[in-house]
Formats: structure tokens, sequence, C-alpha cells
């Protein structure tokens, strides 16, 4: 145990713990959602998330020129980027929708069932992008595309295009990028919140989210309901992927698999169908991973979210926040 | 379609071989009809090679360079030959799960005479005894588990120094050629990279001012970054791969440490350059021969042309073991036995190093090389001695 | 299942007892002989015929633990891979590792390990319901991996080599199929020994994993027809009916967890002993999903079902070999299809069958009234 260093770079510890934090929350978000209207474990979302990156990167490879880009123009393709990101992990999230879920769900399959199909998605989505080179070549496209689909396997990275610089506050040095996710993630998870509250798809949300037959009867198109949650979900993947690049600035067609699985652990840990134990679930595990690789060592980093997972849940069998989305108050 | 037809092809053959093989096991039957029998110029045929690792999976991207590589040193073999030699690719997916009915199939395809492979230290020790049994040489490109040799397979080799070798090398450097006077020790929990972080961590001594280990597939190291510019550390040595090590020079750089990155030849890779100014400066080690040697030169030419991007990790490696196999088919050699004999007494220059093997099935001699990146390429500074 | 096979299934149901156990019997007889049959299409191409039955085997064994934690007790359990590696390490640390243990000496002690690990995890993490425990377990299961990656005490990722393998007893050679010429010969020159566990023979390792299927398959048949069969049906169904019945539902499904975690360390440390060698990579989650979708695929709750299961999540990426580097993708493509094909799975237990036929009685009789009910029984 190192507490001389743990004590000594609390603040830092805990700022970046929050800033990874924050994009578990945003991925954890469809998940709880998902979970919420549909008792579903939507296992195929880390996908969503991860054909996020490649748009962001993508977006960013294709409008800056070698010289790289700075000021305005910068500032203006990272938003574009963040629009790209979030319409394609929608985009993905809407399809695997209607290829994976919606034939189970109209014939009120057993709930296992979805889970093996959401798998099998899984592994669908992720090796097509593992395998664009191949994928391009059936038409020909591989050596135009090449910069774009090259390296199938490999890590694709856009370091040293976005420079953001370190932050001097009260004496301690930050790095703004961490501030800026924090922020951001902040600002979607009231957005959301918001919306599911007070909108009238929102209700619609909550009420399928209760009883799909009787929102049905008061005239709730379930359907519209269930994909306007994958929609949502998918949009807010689609940030985390965006915050996720800009942190990390390298992405691989498995990305998704690993970040996944903590992000679904952050729902269960605050609470899964509730969209406010989704954030307080993914800063707290985003946390405490950091505090316990910094105490303990980087190795146990991942033993230290799953006990406390595992502890968090002995003694609050429902998670944090315990709320379904159904129950959410208007 | 072009480009993957040949492996398609490559695997047709290979399921009818083994189908007929497997069946009637001592045999030689070979016949899979494209190749031309009868071999005149001495040179053997209806012999095969194989590749024996990942080609799909999450390590993949290791896999490719090395079949890459193989692949170029069969289609140069075969350019002028009087029959081609196929390789097949026994893919592993890098798991030792798998290893031991695939290394059993490939025992029992008597007209496999060379692996190239297995790529990981753990498929090489699921696999090895049975390559031991069948007397199925094998040349490793890329496994560098020292207990590997120890197994007493007379079948095992490998063209790469393993990690007792390339530790003491990178920590001579580090603390001769950058003085360093605190150094952080980082590994990936790998067998690669924490054997070569023990080795290194040993060699310095009293120089490590703290290790920290980190797991592969990770993305954010920012507690190990905080740890690093606390501990004032002037270089930190990383034992692991170029895929974590790319995230981590640049997390490095971000909490504000401005000394030496040190990695091995896990990392000497041009997707490490993707980490751009941040890798700038950092220093890798490596057991293979710089490209100012003429021959090293025109392998990276060739592999480039061939395949349309730099040549990765352990593809050096790969193309001198399957050449070693190639050559002594080119001699006539048609079976197991006087292939491993061959293997064994084996002593030509390779691109990477002198090839030759002890006992052990050791290269026999290993020279390590300091590479920097300078302006963006892996520029060779010389020997480490 | 279509009215024509269900009346098949009936007429062989109805059959006399000695034409049933004779035919159980040479059906037993095939299954051993498959891999000295090799025949064509069905024996897999590029890689070992005898290897891949074995790890069918192994998939069997596991399908067959986790059914009854899934399946009859209905607990969502996503680590059983960490079972798996409980099996497999006490097995290889006591062979090899930390001491010179015989095989059946060790696999028993692994066996009870398991065990152990089950009702430690179980004990405090029953109470948590339905998908929680799914985590809970996935959590589990990766804490025992990390475990192992992390420890010098398990090998770290160099893992544990020269793992103990099962004592071998010579007595005859057995020749195998040759089907070169279009007609099966036997082949005298490619023979497998009775029984030699050895290292370039792969048949006698499935010939062992088949025999521990059979028994397993017997032992879960007795167990399920049984009081405590019944106490998990009644608590998969509906527990709080079953705890007000006097099941102690707790207990059962307690038992349940330990019952499955035990089958799934007699896995591993079966695979261990035939591996030779481990590391934590053969413990992936991605194996805890290929179990679990083994068990759903094959229809869970179903001994014959499950193993069905087992046999296509084992056996199809390795026949499908040709498929190259697309084969994790045509996976994947399976897996969605048959989900939307065959939701209840490819074979439903009689319950499921039995549930759905109420259902639309009960649609017919009132109306859709009270439909929900139907659909809770079929969807819990």
């Amino acid at each position: 145990m190192d507490f001389d260093f743990f004590f000594n770079n609390l603040p830092q510890l805990t700022i970046t713990g929050l800033a990874f934090g924050a994009i578990y929350a945003l991925i954890a978000l469809g998940y709880t959602m998902v979970y919420g209207v549909l008792q579903l474990i939507n296992f195929a979302h880390s996908e969503v998330f991860m054909y996020g990156t490649f748009a962001t990167l993508w977006t960013v490879w294709a409008l800056t020129g070698s010289g790289g880009a700075s000021g305005l123009q910068l500032v203006g393709i990272l938003l574009l980027a963040l629009v790209m990101s979030m319409l394609s992990s929608a985009l993905i999230a809407l399809v695997l929708e209607r290829v994976a879920y919606r034939p189970l769900i109209k014939k009120n399959a057993p709930r296992l069932i979805a889970l093996i199909s959401a798998i099998g998605a899984s592994f669908v989505l992720a090796e097509l992008m593992g395998l664009r080179d191949r994928v391009t070549g059936w038409v020909g496209l591989d050596d135009d595309l090449d910069r774009y689909v090259g390296g199938a396997r490999i890590n694709a990275s856009m370091s040293g295009i976005v420079n953001m610089p370190n932050v001097e506050i009260a004496g301690i040095s930050i790095k703004s990028v961490d501030l800026l996710v924090i922020a951001a993630a902040l600002a979607m998870m009231v957005v959301v919140d918001q919306f599911v509250r007070r909108s009238k798809l929102g209700r619609g949300i909550r009420a399928t989210a209760q009883d799909q037959e009787t929102a049905a009867l008061m005239g709730v198109n379930p359907t519209r309901t269930i994909q306007m949650t994958f929609l949502i979900g998918g949009l807010m993947a689609g940030v985390a992927a965006f915050l996720y690049m800009l942190k990390i600035e390298v992405t691989k067609f498995d990305v998704g698999f690993l970040l996944g699985v903590k992000a679904f652990a952050a729902a269960v840990l605050g609470g899964i169908g509730n969209l406010r134990g989704a954030l307080l679930g993914g800063l707290l595990l985003g946390v405490a991973e950091n505090w316990g690789a910094a105490l303990i060592g980087t190795e146990w980093r991942h033993v230290v979210a799953f006990v406390l997972l595992v502890v968090i849940l002995l003694f609050r069998p429902t998670g944090l926040l315990g709320e379904s989305l159904g129950k959410a108050r208007a | 379609m072009i480009r993957s037809s040949k492996s398609w092809q490559a695997v047709a053959v290979a399921s009818v071989a083994g189908l007929v093989l497997t069946a009637c096991g001592t045999t030689d039957e070979g016949g899979s009809g494209s190749e031309s029998s009868g071999g005149g110029g001495g040179a053997a045929c209806d012999v095969k090679l194989a590749f024996f690792g990942p080609e799909t999976g999450p390590a993949a991207g290791l896999g490719k360079p090395i079949i890459q590589g193989a692949q170029l040193a069969l289609d140069e073999y075969n350019a002028d030959a009087e029959c081609a030699i196929e390789m097949i690719n026994y893919d592993s997916q890098g798991s030792p799960d798998e290893a031991p009915a695939l290394a059993t199939e490939a025992a029992g395809d008597e007209s496999l005479i060379g692996i190239v492979g297995p790529a990981f230290s753990g498929e090489s020790a699921a696999a090895g005894p049975i390559f031991a049994e069948a007397g199925l040489p094998t040349i490793s490109p890329s496994a560098t588990n020292p207990a590997l040799a120890d197994n007493g397979w007379d079948t095992f080799h490998r063209v790469l120094g393993n990690d007792a070798t390339q530790g003491p090398a990178a920590a001579t450097y580090i603390a001769d050629t950058l003085s360093s006077k605190a150094t952080f020790v980082i590994d990936d929990a790998s067998e690669y990279g924490a054997g070569l972080a023990e080795e290194v961590t040993n060699g310095l001594g009293d120089v490590v001012v703290d290790t920290d280990t980190i797991q592969a597939g990770d993305t954010d190291f920012s507690a190990t970054a905080q740890k690093v510019s606390a501990s004032k550390a002037d270089t930190v040595f990383f034992g692991g791969y170029y895929a974590e090590a790319t995230i981590l020079v640049s997390q490095l750089k971000d909490a504000g440490f401005d000394g030496t990155f040190v990695a091995a030849d896990g990392v000497k890779d041009p997707a490490f350059l993707d980490a751009g100014n941040d890798a700038e400066g950092s220093v890798l080690t490596c057991p293979c021969i710089p490209n100012t040697d003429p021959n090293v030169a025109e392998f990276a030419e060739a592999y480039e042309a061939e395949f349309g991007e730099p040549a990765g990790t352990y593809a050096a490696e790969a193309y001198d073991a399957a050449n070693v196999f190639l050559d002594g088919i080119a001699e006539g050699i048609d079976n197991r036995e006087e292939m491993l004999e061959f293997v064994n007494g084996y002593d030509e220059a390779g691109v990477t190093k002198q090839v030759a093997f002890d006992e052990k099935g050791e290269p026999s001699e290993v020279h390590v090389y300091s590479y920097k990146v300078e302006g963006g390429e892996i520029v060779p500074e010389g020997e480490i001695s | 299942m279509s009215p024509r096979t269900a009346g098949f299934t009936s007429r062989l149901v109805a059959l006399p007892k000695p034409v049933k156990i004779v035919g159980w019997i040479a059906l037993a007889l095939l299954a051993y002989a498959l891999p000295l049959l090799e025949p064509p299409l069905i024996s897999t191409p590029g890689v070992d015929f005898g290897g891949v039955l074995f790890t069918v085997t192994m998939y069997g064994l596991v399908a067959l633990g986790l059914n009854i934690v899934v399946g009859y007790a209905g607990l969502l359990d996503l680590g059983y891979v960490g079972f798996y590696a409980i099996g497999a390490y006490t097995v290889a640390i006591l062979t090899s590792f930390h001491a010179n243990w015989p095989l059946l000496l060790a696999l028993p002690v692994g066996m009870l390990a398991t065990l152990a690990g089950g009702v430690l995890l179980g004990a405090p993490t029953l109470r948590v319901r339905g998908d929680y425990l799914a985590i809970v377990t996935l959590g589990f299961g990766e804490i025992i991996r990390y475990v192992a990656i992390n420890s010098e005490w398990l090998g770290t990722q160099k893992g544990i080599s020269n793992i103990a393998r099962p004592p071998s007893l010579e007595l005859f050679e057995i020749p195998h199929l040759n089907w070169d010429t279009g007609v099966p010969l036997l082949d005298f020159n490619d023979t497998t020994t009775f029984v030699e566990f050895g290292v370039l023979d792969q048949i006698p390792y499935y010939w062992m994993g088949l025999t521990v299927v059979i028994v397993v398959l017997i032992a879960d048949k007795l167990i399920k027809d049984s009081r405590v069969g019944r106490a998990w049906e009644a608590t998969r169904e509906d527990e709080d009916a079953a705890e007000l019945m006097g099941v102690p539902t707790f207990r059962y499904k307690l038992l349940a967890f330990a019952t499955g975690a035990f089958v799934g360390g007699l896995a591993g440390g079966l695979y261990a002993s035939r591996q030779n060698f481990i590391n934590p990579q053969s413990f992936l989650l991605m194996f805890s999903i290929l179990f679990l979708a083994a068990v759903v695929i094959g229809g869970q709750g179903n001994r014959w079902g499950v193993l069905v299961g087992a046999v296509l999540v084992a056996y199809l990426p390795q026949r499908f070999r040709e498929f190259d580097d697309f084969r994790v993708l045509v996976f994947g493509l399976a897996l969605v299809a048959l989900a939307i094909l065959r939701p209840e799975g490819l074979f439903p237990p009689r319950r499921t069958v039995r549930a759905k036929q109420l259902e639309q009685e009960l649609d017919g009789l009132e109306d859709g009234h009270d439909e929900t009910d139907g659909q809770e029984a079929v969807r819990a």
C-alpha cells in the first residue's frame, strides 16, 4: 500500500478517475435505458460505442490535412466529428434493435435468448470492423480507402491532432481534456434526465418501462418507444465515443468489450434502469479504479472494480439508487 | 477477392490434404493436384510449411506481420522454384486453448515438415510436447519465455533472443548510455513483458525507483502516469507490446514526464509512431540488424511492395524462420527427421541476425541494437555492448 | 417442435424398455466410435477430429453443469468459467506446480475446491435477484482470472506446464477407417491404443470426456426427477409461492449453484489434464458467454437440448475453419439466426411446450384477458 503517493496525489487521481468514469457513465446510460424498458442486457451496446470511436477518428482524419488544423477550424472539425459519432452510434443502435431484438420481442421470446442474439450481434459488429479491409476488398475499394481500412486488426490513432494544454488549479496541474470530458458528460446526463422526465416521449418511455401493456392501451406506441430508447442510448454512446477519442486518441475493433463490461457494471452499481444511478455508478467506478490502482498497484485495478461491485450489491441488492426507470418521479 | 484468393486456395488444399492424410497417416500422398510432382533440380516437392499462431481474434494484429513475413519468404522461393511450396495457417487465435488439437492435426500431416511458430509462449507450451513427439521442427519468430527452451524438446527453436538476453542489454543501455539516476519500470503482465521487465529491474538494481504493472488491453493509464511523474524518474522502461506503448507514452507525457521512454522489440513497430510527438526521443532495443545493412533494407522494401505497409513487429524474424526451412527444402529435404537435422546444423546470415541455434534451440548469437525515434522514424543507433 | 417430431418423440417414448436400452447402447457405441470412423463431412479438416471431439465433450459437461444453474434453478450465471478455472488450477497446482499428486487424487480435490467456491460465492450473492446475479457472477469470473494473471503463486501469464495426464492402461489397438477411396476401409497403419493417454492421439481423451458426460447425464436425470429437481422447478417458476409452500428456496438455489460449480470444476480439471498446460488465457470471459450460449441455444432446462447446444458451439467454429478469418463473424451470424428462428432454443424442455399450449388454451377460453400469467411462466 502506497499511502504517501496516494494522499499526495489525491486530487489528480480523483480527476482522472472521474474523467474515465464519466465515459463509463455515458455508455452505462444505454445499458440502463434498454434494461429499464425491455429488461434486456443489450450486450452489443459496447459495439455501438466502438463504431462511434471510428466515426470520430475517420471524420478527424478526413478533415485535417497533412498540416493538421488549429483554432476555429479545429473546433469545427471536432464538432462535426461529435455529430458523426452520435449519428453512427445511433444508427448502429437502431439497426441492432431492428435486426437482433425486434423479431424476438415480437415473438415474446424468453429474455435469455435475446441475450444470445445480442452476443451474436456483438461478434458480428466487432468482426466486421476487424475485417474492414477484407470487406472493402470485395467491392474493390480497399486501395482507395487504404488509410481508413488498413491495419484493421491493430490500433488506429488520431494522436497529435488535438493538443489540449494542462491547466493549473490551486497549484495542481490538471489536464483540460479531463475537465472537458467530465463537464460534457454531466451536461449530457442532465439533458437526457430532463428529457426522460419532462418530454412526452420521455413519459412514454417511463410508462412503457412500468407496464408495457397498459402504456400501449394509453396510446403509447411500444415499438416507437423501444426505438427511441435505443436511439437515446446510441446517441449517448456516440458522445462517450467522441470524448473517449479526445482523451485516449486510439481505438481498435475490440475496444468496446472491456469498456462495455465496465459500463454495464457501472449501470448495475448505480441501480440498473436508473439514469442518475448510471451517472453515480460510472463516476464511482472510475474513481475507485484509479484509487485502487494507485494504492495497491495498477494490476489490481479491475479486481478492485469487480470487488467493489460485488460488495455493494451484497449490501444494496438493487444497486446504490435502486430505483427503476418506470418509478422515476416526474 | 484477389488478395484473399491465395489463402482460400491454400486452406482448401490444406483441407483436402488434411482429410486424406489424417485418414492414412503414414503414407505420403500429398495429393493437392495443383503442384507439379517429380521436382528436378534437387529441391523437394510435395512438402508444406505451416504458420501456427493467431490469424483471427484479439491477437490477430500481432499475427499478421508474422504470416506476411513468412509468406514473403515463400513467395520469393516459389518465384524461381520448380514446384511451389505452400504454407498452411493453423489459426490458434493466440490461445493455448486451441493449440493441442491444432498441433495434433499438424503432427498427423506427414507432408508438413516445418512450422513457423507457435507465435506466443502460451501456445508454445501447450503445443510443444506434441511437436516434440512428432519430430516436427518448429522455429518461433516471437515466443520469448526463457523456460520454453528448458523442456528438452529437440524440435523447439526460436530466431529471437529470449527475455534473458535482451533484458540485460536494455539495462546496460539505461545505466550506461542514458546514465539514468531513477528508472521507473512498467510491464503489461504478459509473459513477454513481465519477463523482460524483471530482467531489466534485476539488471538496474538501485536505479529502479518503482515498478507498476498494467494489463494488456487497457487504455487508461492515468494512475500509472501519475506514479511516474510523482517518482521524478528520468527514464521509464516498458516491457510490453506497441499497442499499449503507444497509449502509455502519450499519457506519460501528458502527466508531465519528460525523460526517456525505453522499450524493446515488442514496441519496434511502425504503429508505435502513431504516438507522434510523444514518441519522439523514445529508445527501442531490438535483437535485430538495422536496415543500414543492404540485406535488411532489401527485405524491408520487398515487404512494403508486397503488402503495402511497412514491416511490422516480428515480420523479419518470421521471414528468417521460413527461410531456414526453405533452404532445407531447396536442398531436397522432404521429411521431418532430415529437416530437424538440417535446422539444428543451420548457420546462415538472415535479415535479423546470423541464424544458428544452440543445442536448446536458442539463437546461438544474439546482438542487441538500440534504435531511437527521431523525426517520425525509427532510426538505428548502434549495437549495445 | 412441430407436431410430426412431437409424434415421433412420443412413439420413441412408448417403445418397450428393452428396445430402448438397446437403442441407448447403440447410440453410445456410435458416439464412442465416431473419431475412429472419421466420417467425411462430419470430421474436421484442418484440426484434429479427436481433439475437437474432446473439446465438444468438455463443453457438453460444462453445459450440463450450467444447465442445473440456469435451466433448472433459473439463476443467470455469467461467470461460470470461474469455476472451470478453479478446477483446472487446483489440478495444475497439485499435480505439477506445487506438488506431485497423481491426477486421480487431485481431480476430486479440485472438484471439492470448486464446490467450496460455489458455496462461498453463492451464500452471500444468491439473495441478489435476477440480472444483478449475472453481473456479480461475471465479476467473480473476472476476479479469478485477474488473480491468476497477477499472482506468482498461480504462475501468472506464464502459466503452469507438465500437468499430470490420466493413467494409461494399454490393452489393445483399434484401427481407424480410411475414406480415401470413397469406400470405408480399415487402416491398420493408423490405430488408436485403448487406452493410452499419450501426446499424439487425442481420441482416448475424448473417450474419457464422453464417459464422464454419460455419468453426469445419468446423475442429472436422477437429481432432476427427485424431490430436489421439483423444488428447483418450483423455485424457478415462482419463488414466493414455493417459499410459501414450504420449499426453502434459498437453500435449494445454493444447492443448484454448488452442484453446477462441482460439475464445472470436474470439467476444468479434465481439461487441464488433457491440455498439459494452462494459463489465464483459457479462462476468458468469452468462454462464460459461449457456455451460456450453448445452454440457451440448446434449450435451457432440457439436458439433451443443452448437449446439442454444446456440440454446436464447440464444433461449428472448428468444422468451418475454411471460413478462415471470417469464422468468428459467421459464428456470430449463426447465433443471431438461431436466436431469431428458434427463440425457445432448439429443443425446449417439455415444460415450456406445455406452458405454451396452456397459454394458447387460456387465450382461446378467456379471450386474452388472462394471458399475462401464461406468458410469465414462459418468460421466467
